[in-house]
């Protein structure tokens, strides 16, 4: 807890009822996104979990604005210091992306450019954003290569993408993300392409980054675990919703909406008990209700009752949490990671 | 290295080796070094029990599962399926020898052919080896098990575009199924899967060992995957088996360096238990396989290498504790707390260097 940049703390981005319909001719409307509201405070570590197709990723893409204009149908607010990203003109949004806003996307290959060395990538963000001299850049760019822990920075910036290891890369991305000290780090997926070995020195990197900087990250993956070690607040996302959000220690205590109680029980754990089948959620993501009809999850909840289909679910907000859910587990289930572990 | 088969293990892997060559040249293809992508595997899978193989990617573990199935040529040593030497035998046996041995594969998308519907994907196996005497035999055969993967009949006229992913697997683990095999590798079956289908192919698994006593050879990269459903679990780094244990002792009392290190890597499901927890953090990353470092492989990352042995000396994998088997010099020295941990450089790894791309690659043409 060194070196704490003197930061406002304080609600930092106010997401409320965001919802994104991707709209194409003849064909049905997609609702990607339907009703996602949560909020991250300055320096907090946010996350966002869910499995494929539940809005996680498109929800990041919309609050930066880096959805294609056309077809697609976004609604709701996102409040970032008392501007609405989702109604800014572009030309600001883009003075904030970047500066403001950065982002770590899952695959590093495809999101930097294979014909410019590195070093071009990260001094670009310094001098567009920073206003530095290409000279100033340059050494700020090798000081910011050295923080995330790539060797021998200077020769690096000489190179191309493809001439880094993937955690290199990823570590190359994170450094062009902070290299502007954002008040805000989307990162969507850091690690799914990575080495489990190497994930966790990315993560360790993120994690120092944040805290030393004062910076609010939002964590976008699918993987549990993760979460679990480095988020603060978790939202958990089905069908284009989020269904519970609680303090990471609250929500693997005790897991209310039936969603996260599942979610919980079907990972294997390395240090769970071997032998026992694990916990199953039937269906799958297709099996969904439109959310104006009812709750989402009816059709794979095993905890179901008749008022789950008389329409959307209210929001219920307890002092530790708030989920949406008629019938939640309010006693911990069997099998959810509650049990104490050696 | 002609031991005595064990009664009942089913397959023996001695000393396996797969080197892949590296070419250049214009006209003439110049051998210029080979990709050690397997170098000297043992390994033996008991009948009706669980081997699973770890390890991340680069390290091999494709490779060695396919070339126990001979789908690519082995440079040297022995698998001995049923006491049968499967590296000598004749193309015609060998291709009778597959009705027993088969495979599930990573990515239902593409290992369904798209213009084939279920029916065909499911029979092509039994046409092949001539099982059932005509298409309606056979589509009684396979409506088992489709059945036994909790697939629904009408699934025979279907194309794998109308399905899920996880019921895509399914289909993939029915064609394996379908000729009744006896051992079934299984490259990693569930990484492409969201968490939720994760569990439930995970369990169907399970379920078809227990009523079909099957054998499996599991290959995945999620260590906690591979412990749940493994009996034995065996890590791999860098074309070799650095530890292999019964499943419970590898979390528990992981005893190489680079088992410690990706254990601790593993995040767990629990803030109180992620906060506790101890983490090994390896520096670098896995180095190229065509040039691997000398002596140990691991010991350019080790926390705890030596300046003797280590570097010079690679070391064989031994008995370490009953049942559990170690490839390090120093591995009493580890656990006793002899030899602590130490700050490691970063060496950089070219991803050029890894020239391992499609086109070396020659698979031995699957039957």
């Amino acid at each position: 807890m060194t070196m704490v940049v003197e930061r406002p703390t304080g609600r930092l981005l106010e997401v409320s009822e965001l919802s994104v319909v991707f709209r194409r001719r003849g064909q049905r409307d997609v609702r990607a996104v339907d009703g996602v509201s949560f909020t991250v405070d300055s320096g907090e570590v946010v996350g966002l979990v869910g499995e494929s197709g539940c809005g996680k990723s498109v929800t990041a893409l919309a609050v930066t604005g880096l959805l294609p204009p056309r077809g697609v149908e976004v609604r709701g607010q996102a409040r970032f210091g008392g501007a609405d990203l989702l109604t800014l003109d572009p030309r600001t949004r883009r003075d904030l992306r970047g500066r403001e806003i950065a982002m770590v996307f899952q695959d590093p290959i495809s999101s930097l450019n294979p014909v410019v060395p590195i070093g071009v990538q990260v001094t670009e963000v310094l001098t567009r954003h920073r206003g530095m001299t290409l000279r100033a850049a340059k050494l700020e760019a090798a000081d910011l290569l050295d923080r995330v822990g790539i060797p021998d920075p200077k020769r690096r910036l000489r190179e191309y993408p493809h001439q880094l290891s993937g955690g290199m890369r990823q570590r190359a991305m994170i450094a062009m993300a902070v290299a502007c000290q954002p008040r805000l780090l989307i990162a969507d997926e850091p690690t799914t392409a990575l080495d489990v070995t190497i994930q966790a020195q990315i993560l360790e990197l993120l994690k120092d980054l944040v805290r030393d900087s004062n910076t609010a990250l939002i964590m976008i993956t699918h993987d549990l675990g993760v979460v679990a070690g480095m988020c603060d607040t978790i939202n958990v996302l089905y069908a284009g919703r989020v269904v519970e959000s609680a303090e990471r220690r609250a929500l693997f205590a005790a897991p209310h909406h039936p969603y996260t109680v599942g979610l919980l029980g079907s990972i294997p754990r390395l240090d769970g008990v071997r032998g026992e089948p694990l916990y199953t959620i039937p269906g799958s993501v297709r099996d969904v209700l439109p959310w104006h009809e009812g709750c989402a999850f009816t059709p794979r909840c095993s905890r179901r009752v008749e008022q789950c289909v008389a329409g959307p679910p209210d929001l219920t907000q307890t002092p530790d949490r708030s989920y949406r859910c008629v019938n939640p587990e309010l006693a911990p289930a069997v099998g959810t990671g509650v049990k104490a572990a050696s | 290295m002609s031991l005595p088969p064990v009664p009942d293990v089913l397959l023996e892997v001695r000393d396996l080796k797969v080197h892949f060559p590296i070419t250049r040249g214009v006209i003439f293809d110049r051998v210029i070094g080979h990709v050690r992508a397997v170098d000297g595997v043992d390994l033996s899978v008991r009948r009706g029990q669980t081997y699973g193989l770890v390890g991340e990617s680069g390290c091999g573990k494709s490779t060695l599962g396919r070339a126990v199935l001979q789908l690519y040529p082995v440079t040297e040593g022995s698998v001995r399926f049923d006491g049968v030497e499967l590296t000598k035998l004749p193309a015609e046996q060998m291709r009778a020898m597959r009705q027993r041995m088969q495979m599930i594969f990573q990515d239902p998308v593409s290992s369904l052919d798209p213009r084939q519907n279920v029916e065909s994907i499911l029979t092509e196996g039994l046409e092949a080896h001539g099982i059932g005497a005509d298409r309606a035999e056979r589509r009684e055969m396979i409506s088992q098990t489709l059945d036994s993967v909790g697939l629904p009949r009408w699934a025979l006229s279907r194309y794998p575009h109308e399905f899920s992913g996880g019921q895509r697997q399914r289909i993939g683990i029915a064609r394996a199924l379908a000729l009744g095999p006896e051992l079934i590798i299984a490259d990693e079956p569930v990484s492409a899967l969201d968490v939720s289908i994760q569990a439930q192919v995970i369990n169907l698994l399970d379920q078809l060992q227990n009523s079909l006593g099957l054998t499996y050879l599991v290959i995945a990269h999620d260590l906690a995957v591979v412990r749940h459903i493994s009996d034995t679990v065996g890590v791999m780094y860098l074309g070799a088996l650095v530890e292999e244990a019964p499943s419970d002792l590898i979390y528990t009392e992981p005893l190489h360096p680079y088992t410690r290190s990706l254990m601790s890597a593993v995040p767990i499901p629990d803030p109180e238990l992620e906060d506790r927890r101890e983490r090994i953090l390896l520096t670098g990353d896995l180095p190229s396989p065509a040039n691997p470092p000398p002596g140990c492989r691991f010991h350019t990352r080790c926390p705890w290498a030596q300046p003797e042995r280590c570097a010079e000396e690679r070391p064989p994998l031994r008995e370490a504790r009953p049942g559990h088997l170690v490839a390090c010099h120093w591995v009493e020295e580890i656990a006793d707390g002899r030899i602590r941990p130490h700050e490691v450089a970063t060496e950089l790894v070219r991803p050029d260097e890894e020239i391992p791309t499609v086109s070396i690659v020659q698979p031995v043409q699957a039957p």
